[in-house]
């Protein structure tokens, strides 16, 4: 039972942090009808930034400078080629941002080399004892960070101007810019708030109990592509319900691997792909993708 | 409605001059030219496939969205030329479409609609007042703000579609097909809320198929056929005009007309 717990929570927390990849992988979706392979990159970049700086500056500026370089590569990358890519078919941008993933995460893991970058948080390895359970601190931190962090992006999402004009363009492009919404402004931002929420990710995948920043790292990313997808993959709802149902189901299976091992070695890992598949058959649009809600 | 002279050359509204649009290889529209003095509303009146929804796209800038372009001639609005420009700044600048098929935002709510509307044109103190303003056109909308908008009928969602351009407080509203697929008793209330907002200041460019009504709102009419103006005048004059009577009031003034007609004509007969 207590592991049960104790699994439960750090795959709520793990879940959480791939809600936070998934929510940007789906922004830019949304924004941009565009699926944007390059997310991992732009989380190793964010990872990359607090990793080398920290020693310099001290974590939280590193921190800073992290989501803010994310966020900046993100806008570039959109910037530079997405809106000047003009191409008819939005699965060749996809295309095209395998190509842009490819570069970055190469020049990425030649820089980090077979080094494991720590990226000096201050929660270290401590861990918090409640009765029997024991719960990583950075657990905790991760799943209060992107409860709050997923709470103002819906409530923006909702309710200020940048959100309507955000779901309007995502629902008629055309007609939003009839309204005067300028469609560069928010795809731009799309990508800059999706590489900011992929920074504060790529912390959390790296700090305890994992063993830092490697060129290992942009797997564990690639895990929030299934969450994005078993969701929907125009469905912020469904980023945190795949990002959460992902990170339990790991959890679970890492943690009872020995009662599975009929199932064979890492299952954990190949778990997230075969819930996937699962939800897919399905429900081939994910669980909250888009079904028509109109009256003609 | 009064019948406007030929139009004092210093009032410029909407000015199009020679415009050709094409897209891809296919020319579209070709030397056409027109005038919405302020203040007036003129129709454009066209079959399907004239080129009537071609002209919005090339005032509004949206021509991209299509693969098209404008070739030639430019549009301009209170002597600003508005070809060239972005959707963006040809709504800040005053001139706003209401689409053609409504294309309301199905998924947002009626309010959400309106405040998307309003986008284009920020300040927080107009923006209320247009508000109050569209809510008192269309009482409606404020009894259903809480509601997706794609639940609402047809007649209804045409209100919010010219609710939410008016929200960016249009000097100049282009109107497409607004009564296409309406029942009758909905299509004379927008025909007054047409007449209503026109009262208030705001000139209007009525695109439509439904002559009739049209040519009651209108002081001047333009009839586009295959990409080209074919005829213009006085509202009141076409609408006594043979070739209209006959093409798009559906009135046959003698049987043998019809059989004399040209075969292309067969598509507006309906």
């Amino acid at each position: 039972m207590i592991t049960f717990l104790e699994l439960l929570v750090n795959g709520i927390s793990v879940g959480a942090v791939y809600a936070l990849i998934a929510l940007g992988f789906v922004i830019i979706f949304k924004a941009t009808e565009v699926v944007n392979f390059a997310h991992a990159s732009l989380l190793l970049v964010g990872g990359f930034v607090i990793a080398r700086l920290h020693p310099l500056i001290g974590f939280w500026a590193a921190l800073l400078l992290g989501i803010a370089g994310a966020a900046v590569v993100g806008a570039l990358i959109e910037f530079l080629i997405i809106r000047r890519a003009n191409v008819i078919s939005h699965s060749v941008l996809a295309i095209v941002t395998i190509g842009v993933d490819i570069v970055l995460t190469t020049e990425l893991t030649r820089q980090i080399g077979t080094d494991v970058l720590a990226l000096g948080d201050p929660w270290r390895d401590r861990v918090l004892h409640l009765g029997g359970v024991s719960i990583a601190e950075t657990r905790i931190v991760a799943l209060a960070v992107a409860a709050v962090l997923i709470s103002a992006f819906l409530l923006a999402f909702k309710y200020t101007n940048w959100g309507i004009a955000m779901r309007a363009t995502a629902e008629d492009t055309e007609t939003a810019a009839l309204m005067g919404v300028r469609r560069g402004r928010i795809s731009m931002g799309a990508w800059a708030v999706a590489g900011a929420l992929a920074a504060v990710a790529a912390l959390f995948l790296c700090v305890f109990p994992t063993p830092g920043l490697d060129r290992s790292t942009t797997f564990a990313a690639m895990k929030a592509f299934p969450a994005a997808i078993l969701g929907g993959l125009d469905s912020t709802t469904g980023a945190l319900a795949g990002g959460l149902i992902i990170g339990v189901t790991e959890a679970m299976m890492s943690g009872y691997q020995n009662d599975l091992v009929f199932l064979g070695r890492g299952i954990g890992d190949v778990a997230p792909f075969l819930v996937m598949i699962v939800v897919l058959l399905i429900r081939p649009a994910g669980l909250f993708g888009t079904r028509e809600l109109a009256r003609v | 409605m009064d019948v406007h002279a030929p139009r004092p050359p210093g009032d410029s509204g909407l000015v199009v001059r020679d415009l050709a649009v094409s897209y891809g290889p296919v020319l579209a529209l070709r030397g056409v030219s027109l005038d919405v003095p302020r203040g007036s509303v003129v129709a454009v009146l066209g079959g399907n496939g004239a080129g009537k929804s071609t002209l919005l796209r090339a005032v509004s800038g949206t021509l991209r969205f299509h693969r098209g372009g404008i070739t030639a001639g430019e549009v301009t609005f209170g002597g600003k030329r508005l070809s060239g420009a972005t959707t963006s700044a040809v709504v800040a600048g005053g001139v706003v479409q209401v689409p053609e098929g409504r294309r309301i935002f199905a998924r947002m709510t009626v309010e959400e609609n309106l405040r998307a509307g309003a986008l284009g044109a920020p300040g927080r103190r107009s923006a209320a007042k247009a508000k109050e303003r569209v809510l008192t056109l269309f009482p409606v909308l404020a009894e259903r703000a809480g509601q997706r908008a794609g639940l609402l009928s047809g007649g209804e969602q045409q209100m919010l579609a010219i609710g939410r351009a008016l929200m960016a407080r249009p000097r100049m509203l282009l109107l497409d097909e607004p009564t296409l697929g309406l029942a009758p008793m909905m299509a004379s209330r927008i025909a007054d809320t047409v007449r209503e907002i026109n009262a208030g200041g705001t000139t209007v460019l009525l695109v439509e198929q439904n002559a009739a009504m049209a040519l009651s709102l209108a002081s001047h009419a333009y009839v586009l056929e295959v990409g080209e103006v074919v005829l213009s005048g006085p509202a009141a004059e076409l609408a006594t005009s043979d070739e209209v009577r006959r093409r798009y009031l559906g009135i046959e003034d003698a049987p043998e007309a019809a059989a004399g007609a040209r075969p292309v004509l067969a598509r507006w007969s309906t």
